[in-house]
């Protein structure tokens, strides 16, 4: 569908984008007999192939600000620009089928078939039925369901995380370049919730669609989200900017409040192992005699030794006093081996060093090979580095966000249309 | 009695026939009619207590007046009959096709509407096939209730089984007379059952499997 030719670095060796820049023009919806507009003024620009998260206390208006970016809320002022054309004034029927849409617990037809639901859009486009047959096995493959299983049927037969990738998949039927969803994993317990959350990461790192998701809880959209646009009351934009920068540099109170305690836990889960220097280790084999192991501890002044097999897997990792009451090294495994693969999240990697006895763990990359140690302080380090960084990092390339009743000035100096070229997406530590 | 049956056989299928015709059509008109009504009336709350007011007021008036009062301006025979049934039936239906429309979860009606369905096919591909077996429940009740009506519409010369009830009623005591009444009873009581029957199995055809009980 229409691709932006906005070259990106971070995504040149990615699959290309298949997503449309959204932006929202100084976009007002008043309700008649309310005297403060539910949204006010609002400018956001939403970057082409880019997850950005919507959150806020309920009541907000991020859930208004959602839906008119499909109008299914008309907005009483303002523009909606959808790559690059003004869709405020054409068929909003026709301008909603170019953009998928979930919500909560999937929003199934509970008289229709997994497959009839699907099959809506692309009916609705004139389709042929073979073409679109295809597409509704493609679909439900691409969110994990197997489609002879799964095709006929009917969404009360599907448990609630099942309906929610059916729906999931109905958005993505006619390859909309945007999906808007709306609390899409709010009706499904913790477990689910994560699984779906990790599969729509993994469909959008193959789709690289524009996803815009409201959400309320903050460690989703920490999780999820390229860029976070944090709300207050009327739509008012407190701050719109990466998780890490929200994190590390929280606008005001009322953000801090938001993201609650343990900030510089969440910031955790948004570095992984391989990102962050892993130390050395004295590397030893079953077989070796443990007087020579012991000596070359003492020449790189180490306390531990790694055993690895014949593959370079760990198998133990033995501290002086253990090696000195053997003559050679074993060959058994130790179930109990503190280890993280180098994708995990800091947060997965302290996690496993909280409980092993080293205060450290074992990183291991591809086929579960040792790659080196990682330890607290090592943990620490990667914090206040990433903490600096994002203080420091001048948000370059990032989107406009911005309320006209805060920046009246601004806007009246300024020009009306903010300027697409900012929309190019900016680098992120985790890509 | 057995006598009265086999002498009037073929006048009691008829009038049967002429009673039975006269109930399916004028539910058919009346379904029609109220659910073109109630998809008119459903989206505005104080319509749709309007209309369920109506339909709770209307069904209060007794069916001998009401068709006595037509006589005047429509003469004797079939033209008031079939308005007193579809009047009457359509009062049930009028209020569970608006209790049906307006009971649809407004999540799904969204989700249509989000997919990019216009109004007209979120109501004909969502909303009504959605609120059917609410509807189907008010054609059953009214479907029950205008067999009665029908037979008092032989007041007005209407056509069907009312015609054996009255001419038993008005000669009681005479020969025959209570025959005449009871297979006049009896028969309306047979059809509404085989009405009933019948709408039980379009219900079973027509009820997609999804939301089926």
């Amino acid at each position: 569908m229409s691709e932006t030719t906005l070259p990106s670095p971070s995504t040149a060796a990615a699959p290309a984008i298949t997503g449309a820049s959204i932006l929202l023009d100084t976009v007002t919806k008043r309700y008649p007999g309310q005297g403060k507009p539910a949204v006010n003024g609002l400018t956001l620009e939403i970057p082409a192939g880019k997850i950005v998260m919507f959150v806020g206390p309920s009541g907000c208006g991020k859930t208004t600000t959602l839906k008119m970016i499909n109008r299914l809320i008309e907005p009483t002022e303002g523009r909606i620009v959808l790559d690059g054309d003004d869709v405020t004034r054409i068929d909003g029927d026709a301008l909603r089928r170019r953009i998928g849409y979930v919500i909560q617990a999937g929003g199934l037809f509970p008289h229709m078939s997994v497959a009839a639901n699907i099959a809506l859009v692309p009916k609705m486009l004139g389709w042929s039925k073979e073409r679109i047959a295809a597409r509704v096995d493609e679909l439900l493959e691409l969110v994990s369901l197997d489609p002879e299983r799964y095709r006929d049927r009917f969404p009360r037969e599907l448990s609630g995380g099942q309906q929610q990738r059916v729906g999931v998949a109905r958005a993505l039927a006619a390859d909309p370049p945007v999906l808007l969803m709306d609390e899409p994993f709010g009706a499904v317990d913790p477990i689910t919730r994560q699984r779906l959350q990790d599969e729509l990461l993994n469909i959008q790192s193959e789709l690289q669609k524009t996803i815009v998701c409201v959400t309320h809880d903050f460690d989703e959209a920490v999780k999820l989200g390229d860029w976070i646009a944090i709300f207050n009351e009327g739509a008012q934009l407190v701050q719109y900017d990466t998780p890490e920068r929200i994190l590390a540099e929280p606008a005001n109170e009322f953000v801090e409040n938001f993201i609650g305690s343990g900030a510089g836990l969440k910031q955790l889960t948004l570095t992984r192992v391989d990102e962050v220097e892993v130390a050395d280790a004295v590397v030893a084999r079953p077989g070796d005699l443990a007087t020579e192991v012991l000596s070359r501890m003492d020449a790189v002044g180490h306390n531990h030794s790694v055993i690895v097999d014949a593959r370079n897997r760990p198998l133990q990792w033995l501290s002086r006093r253990q090696l000195s009451r053997l003559e050679r090294v074993g060959a058994a495994r130790d179930p109990r081996l503190p280890v993280v693969g180098n994708r995990a999240t800091l947060n997965d990697a302290l996690d496993t060093m909280l409980v092993s006895s080293v205060g450290a763990a074992l990183v291991t990359g591809p086929r579960d090979t040792f790659r080196g140690v990682i330890d607290v302080d090592t943990v620490m380090d990667a914090i206040g580095r990433a903490h600096r960084h994002a203080r420091t990092a001048h948000a370059q390339g990032r989107p406009v966000g911005v309320n006209t009743g805060t920046l009246e000035a601004v806007q009246a100096s300024g020009a009306p249309g903010v300027p697409a070229a900012g929309l190019a997406g900016p680098e992120r530590t985790r890509e | 009695m057995t006598d009265f049956l086999v002498d009037r056989i073929d006048s009691i299928l008829f009038s049967s026939w002429q009673h039975f015709s006269l109930v399916v059509q004028c539910l058919l008109l009346a379904a029609v009619g109220a659910v073109v009504l109630a998809t008119l009336v459903y989206r505005s709350p104080t319509l749709s207590a309007l209309v369920n007011g109506i339909s709770a007021i209307g069904l209060t008036i007794p069916a001998f007046a009401l068709i006595g009062l037509l006589i005047a301006p429509l003469g004797f025979g079939v033209g008031p009959a079939v308005i007193v049934v579809a009047f009457f039936a359509a009062l049930p239906i009028l209020r569970n096709a608006v209790v049906g429309l307006t009971g649809i979860d407004p999540s799904l009606v969204e989700a249509a509407r989000g997919i990019g369905m216009g109004r007209i096919r979120t109501l004909v591909r969502i909303e009504l096939p959605l609120a059917w077996p609410v509807i189907l429940t008010g054609i059953r009740v009214s479907a029950q209730m205008v067999m009665g009506i029908a037979a008092i519409t032989a007041y007005a010369l209407g056509p069907g089984l009312g015609g054996l009830i009255f001419s038993g009623l008005s000669r009681l005591g005479g020969a025959n007379s209570f025959e005449s009444v009871a297979t006049g009873v009896v028969c309306v009581i047979l059809l509404a059952l085989v009405l009933d029957l019948l709408l039980v199995g379009l219900g079973r055809l027509t009820t997609p499997r999804g939301i089926r009980v």
